[in-house]
């Protein structure tokens, strides 16, 4: 019995391994296609619209209703210290630093990492990427290149639309439930805010849009199974995105603070 | 129409000399994990012929085109083709012999994004310098080639079945391949529409001059591909009749059992082949 747990470990061990080791060759072929020829200008553009304009709406919606429940709660705690004045502060400096990149970055793990491992996932199984390698065309410049600039650019673009929406929301809020007046609510939003937090809030999306998009390309590509593979392979590409996301996110929240603090 | 010349891929080698085979196996082995999927295959492909695969299904008949094209890497063995050994070649080098070949896949494989034109005329598009209305005209010649020219602006999902694989074989004719390989052309097709594709083959090979690679277990379009033959009348109509001997004997047939190549011969040998298992498939 212990016996066939050590196999199954190690086995399982052995896939998770070359999983990471595809992945990572993956991203090295990506960086290389994307700075050499040939290059799909075209495709670039058509992902920037896809992933970018089509990712809008859900953005707006989260960003709004983000920046507003946070001026409803922490309305409430602030009230206890008779600190109500404060809550721009507390919504910009949340929503800055932390909540609008990661939470653009999880809308976009849902959208746009599992739109991409369904496609490229549909494409395998019906043998588009064998037709494209056939036509003599490398599918990572293709397909992939495309969609990781597409993704890396985008991202933080709709992340600082996440955050205009956010304070903007909170500013509703804050207007109409709390009582707080305009002037003051902008004045704590600015006030709240330090140069390196806007750094921080612009340099954690691009990494982590890279890792949404180079993850829906490697599991849509790895996919096998018909469409019951292009079900998982979509499934996973998003549990795997949000996961990672908020590993990622930890890591460079950590490596930024000791590089700006 | 300018491709890239195999030696801006930075390959060495001319391509294959006028009666040097085209495709050549010499030993080759594949498995995947456990499953053994291709056993010391060797077999060779002259310019100008046509070798018809036969074989139940997972007898590895498939895999031959994908080694073929450089798809898939042999465990062990060597191929070349186009004079140029595949199997160490790097992903860009292989880029460069894929140029000068086409393939049509199993279900057609067209991109569903895409119309039918940019399907067709994808690696020009893509792939060459050529101006966009030589493209263009191109495309429509093809599409007329194979009867499609009123479909160019229509989506594939708006295609039949055999529309679509017509539409394959434009797109793998597009660019002037030296080398044709076709993966299961006429499997799920109706008779009637099979032999449509049946003839677009002979049409290629003997109007074209293209070399043909041909995988399938449809034992009737088989033989019709290798013993009819494409001509044009002296009023430019296209003519498909049967065969004269030495161009049946310019198609090959190869049939495969296990991984391993079980018979090789003319279409009249494997006609009058006793052996039970041949017995049994041609039944």
């Amino acid at each position: 019995m212990t016996d066939v747990r050590q196999t199954w470990l190690i086995e399982w061990l052995k896939k998770a391994l070359l999983e990471v080791q595809e992945y990572f060759k993956l991203c090295v072929a990506a960086g290389r296609g994307a700075v050499s020829r040939p290059f799909y200008a075209r495709d670039v553009m058509e992902q920037i619209d896809i992933i970018g304009l089509g990712s809008l709406t859900v953005v707006v919606l989260t960003g709004f209703f983000t920046g507003a429940v946070l001026a409803l709660q922490s309305g409430m705690t602030l009230d206890q210290f008779g600190a109500r004045p404060f809550v721009g502060r507390l919504i910009s400096a949340s929503m800055i630093k932390e909540l609008g990149p990661v939470l653009t970055a999880l809308m976009l793990a849902g959208r746009v990492g599992s739109g991409i491992a369904a496609e490229l996932g549909s494409m395998v199984v019906t043998e588009q990427i064998s037709a494209l390698r056939a036509l003599g065309t490398d599918p990572i410049r293709k397909l992939v290149v495309p969609r990781v600039l597409a993704g890396s650019l985008m991202c933080p673009i709709l992340t600082v639309v996440a955050n205009a929406v956010g304070l903007t929301g909170g500013w509703l809020i804050a207007l109409t439930q709390l009582r707080v007046p305009s002037g003051v609510y902008w004045s704590s939003v600015v006030q709240g805010l330090y140069i390196q937090d806007v750094w921080m809030g612009l340099i954690k999306p691009v990494f982590l849009g890279f890792v949404i998009v180079t993850i829906g390309c490697h599991v849509g590509l790895r996919t096998s199974g018909g469409t019951q593979g292009v079900g998982r392979s979509t499934t996973n590409a998003v549990v795997a995105a949000s996961v990672v996301v908020l590993v990622v996110d930890f890591f460079l929240t950590r490596l930024l603070i000791s590089i700006f603090f | 129409m300018r491709h890239k010349s195999l030696a801006e891929f930075g390959l060495p080698v001319e391509l294959a000399e006028p009666h040097a085979p085209v495709v050549l196996f010499d030993k080759v082995n594949l498995a995947f994990d456990e499953k053994v999927i291709l056993r010391d295959v060797t077999f060779s492909v002259r310019a100008g012929h046509t070798k018809i695969f036969l074989g139940a299904s997972g007898a590895g008949k498939s895999t031959i085109l994908k080694l073929m094209l450089g798809l898939l890497r042999p465990d062990s063995g060597t191929i070349w083709v186009l004079g140029h050994r595949v199997d160490e070649m790097t992903e860009t080098q292989l880029m460069g012999v894929r140029h000068h070949m086409g393939m049509v896949f199993q279900e057609g494989a067209l991109f569903d994004s895409f119309t039918v034109g940019e399907n067709v005329g994808y690696k020009l598009y893509e792939e060459t310098t050529l101006p966009l209305p030589e493209v263009r005209q191109r495309v429509e010649e093809v599409l007329g080639f194979v009867g499609l020219s009123e479909h160019i602006d229509k989506q594939p999902s708006e295609l039949s079945g055999g529309q679509r694989r017509r539409v394959a074989i434009a797109r793998a004719m597009a660019a002037k391949p030296t080398l044709l390989l076709y993966d299961e052309p006429t499997t799920g097709l109706d008779p009637i529409t099979s032999l449509t594709i049946d003839a677009e083959i002979i049409k290629l090979r003997d109007l074209e001059a293209v070399t043909s690679v041909i995988v399938t277990h449809q034992l009737r379009d088989a033989f019709y591909v290798a013993t009819q033959s494409a001509s044009r009348d002296v009023a430019g109509d296209l003519k498909i009749s049967p065969a004269t001997q030495a161009k049946i004997n310019e198609a090959d047939f190869v049939m495969l059992k296990d991984g391993r190549i079980h018979f090789e011969g003319s279409a009249d040998e494997l006609r009058s082949s006793a052996d039970p298992y041949m017995q049994t498939f041609l039944s």
